[in-house]
């Protein structure tokens, strides 16, 4: 009785190893990346860095620690994991790079999920340090605020079924179910190729319907597509034919110069060391799209 | 202050309070008719139907508003039922404030002295009749005040549907502030717009309180 008992429980046992492992191996990751999976680069912090003539660096030097403003429900770009709260994304790796060399370790810095309503509010009344999340630089928002970068150049794209041969970019989506979030500024773009639009409150929601097959596609920068095409390997692909342009930049206090230019600085550096290129290819490269040419700053 | 007045946002603005409006006023019209039957349901002698009159009123009064539109939206369409945005945003609120409709109009009908039902069934009329000719128009103009806040708070709920695929006034300022304009500005004329809304729809209920009035 005793043995069969023990037999019965090691081949329970046997038999969900054998699921489990199943799982693993059938998932759509491996198999194109397989052991040479991307890696996140790692950052060296500039200890001996030295800002005096911005508050917020001083400030935050004296606090010891660096407040950066960010998103937490966009995969691969700016996620929060709920259980563990950590934070992962391209633009949390962007956060992070320019962190290390304002002289903060990751142990310093302190996130803050701002919600896009907010972002202008949060920055001008300096609670957070800089913001990082999908942010594009546009003329109405630099009255308020400053930004640095631009760090990544994103563009309206749209998101389909991988076996989808019908949308091949925003011409063929005429009469077609498009979906996207509410108030965003991507309705116009494509309303004007004759879609029919449906908006949700989150681009997961406009996701979920997609897999659904309730809507033809999603539309909104191809930064957050490839996030959930990565999130969703095997099942969704990003179209790859951009026709807007929208320059992702870091957000920061108005006034503050001097931090400005010392994150143009801590971008560049990073870009040419070849960080930004791994951080892109561990993040939203495993969606598939190749990384996008690496933009020019624009200093002012 | 400006923002109306710049590139193509009166129209965009416009269009969304015209939104609200009428997805108000088509969800009022259903919720007062089913609120109504509702109403009946529940003071009418057939058991069968007063259950049915409760378990509705239980279910849609206690559910948040959000979860009734996601239900509508997400979980109809899986039964194959496939209705426009708006359809949906006037399923979910005129199920949701006929619950109150019915509450109210049956509070009403407490009012009414149960002499007055037993004096029409002694003159011969049926439950229909003794309801609608004899107990109901005196239960409404007891109630009109609580209908009105129903009916205020109508189109103020109505901003729900904005995040479900109707572009209606609250979404308005989702488009505005994704544009860039400063949020103050836009929330100032979204909550005037909404000012507007709830105010004419207090003065409609005073101006019908004042005519149906009764001395008692």
């Amino acid at each position: 009785m005793k043995t069969r008992r023990t037999i019965a429980a090691a081949l329970a046992v046997l038999t969900l190893t054998a699921v489990a492992a199943c799982g693993k191996e059938g998932s759509p990751n491996d198999d194109a990346a397989g052991s040479a999976k991307p890696q996140l680069p790692t950052y060296t912090v500039k200890t001996d860095f030295k800002l005096e003539s911005s508050p917020a660096w001083v400030k935050a030097k004296a606090d010891g620690k660096l407040v950066i403003g960010a998103k937490s429900d966009q995969p691969f770009l700016g996620f929060e994991d709920v259980q563990t709260s950590v934070r992962s994304g391209f633009d949390i790796e962007i956060a992070k790079m320019i962190a290390a060399d304002l002289g903060f370790s990751e142990k310093q810095i302190s996130w803050q999920t701002v919600a896009s309503v907010n972002r202008e509010t949060a920055i001008s009344g300096g609670q957070v340090n800089y913001y990082v999340g999908t942010y594009s630089i546009n003329d109405k928002r630099k009255a308020t605020v400053s930004f640095a970068g631009p760090y990544y150049i994103a563009g309206q794209d749209l998101l389909v079924q991988k076996d989808n041969t019908t949308i091949t970019g925003p011409e063929s989506t005429k009469d077609k179910n498009v979906c996207t979030v509410t108030g965003s500024t991507s309705i116009d773009q494509i309303k004007k190729y004759g879609a029919k639009v449906t908006q949700y409150d989150s681009y997961s929601q406009c996701v979920e319907k997609l897999l659904s097959d309730e809507v033809d596609a999603v539309t909104t920068d191809d930064a957050i597509l490839k996030g959930y095409a990565a999130k969703n390997a095997g099942k969704l692909k990003v179209v790859g034919k951009t026709f807007s342009t929208e320059n992702y930049g870091v957000g920061l206090n108005k006034d503050d110069k001097a931090l400005r230019d010392a994150i143009s600085d801590a971008l560049k550096a990073h870009e040419d060391n070849g960080d930004w290129k791994k951080a892109y290819d561990a993040t939203l490269g495993l969606s598939g799209s190749a990384a996008p040419e690496v933009p020019a700053l624009q200093r002012y | 202050m400006g923002i109306l007045f710049e590139d193509g946002n009166f129209a965009l603005f416009r269009d969304g309070f015209l939104r609200t409006v009428e997805l108000s006023a088509v969800s009022a019209f259903f919720a007062l008719l089913l609120g109504t039957v509702l109403a009946a349901f529940r003071v009418s002698p057939v058991p069968a139907l007063r259950a049915l009159g409760t378990v509705w009123v239980n279910t849609f009064r206690n559910t948040p508003l959000t979860l009734l539109f996601f239900a509508v939206t997400f979980a109809l369409p899986r039964l194959d039922v496939h209705l426009s945005s708006f359809t949906f945003a006037v399923l979910a609120l005129s199920a949701y404030t006929a619950s109150f409709v019915c509450e109210v109009l049956r509070a009403g009908v407490n009012t009414v002295p149960l002499g007055q039902a037993e004096a029409a069934r002694s003159l011969g009329m049926g439950f229909g009749q003794t309801l609608g000719l004899v107990i109901l128009p005196q239960a409404v103009r007891s109630v009109m005040s609580p209908m009105s806040s129903i009916f205020i708070a109508l189109p103020r709920n109505s901003a729900i549907a904005g995040a479900f695929s109707v572009s209606e006034l609250y979404s308005v300022q989702a488009t505005l502030t994704d544009k860039g304009y400063a949020i103050f500005g836009i929330f100032l004329w979204i909550a005037i717009a909404y000012l507007f809304i709830s105010f004419s729809v207090q003065q409609l209920f005073s101006f019908a309180e004042k005519r149906l009035a009764v001395a008692r």
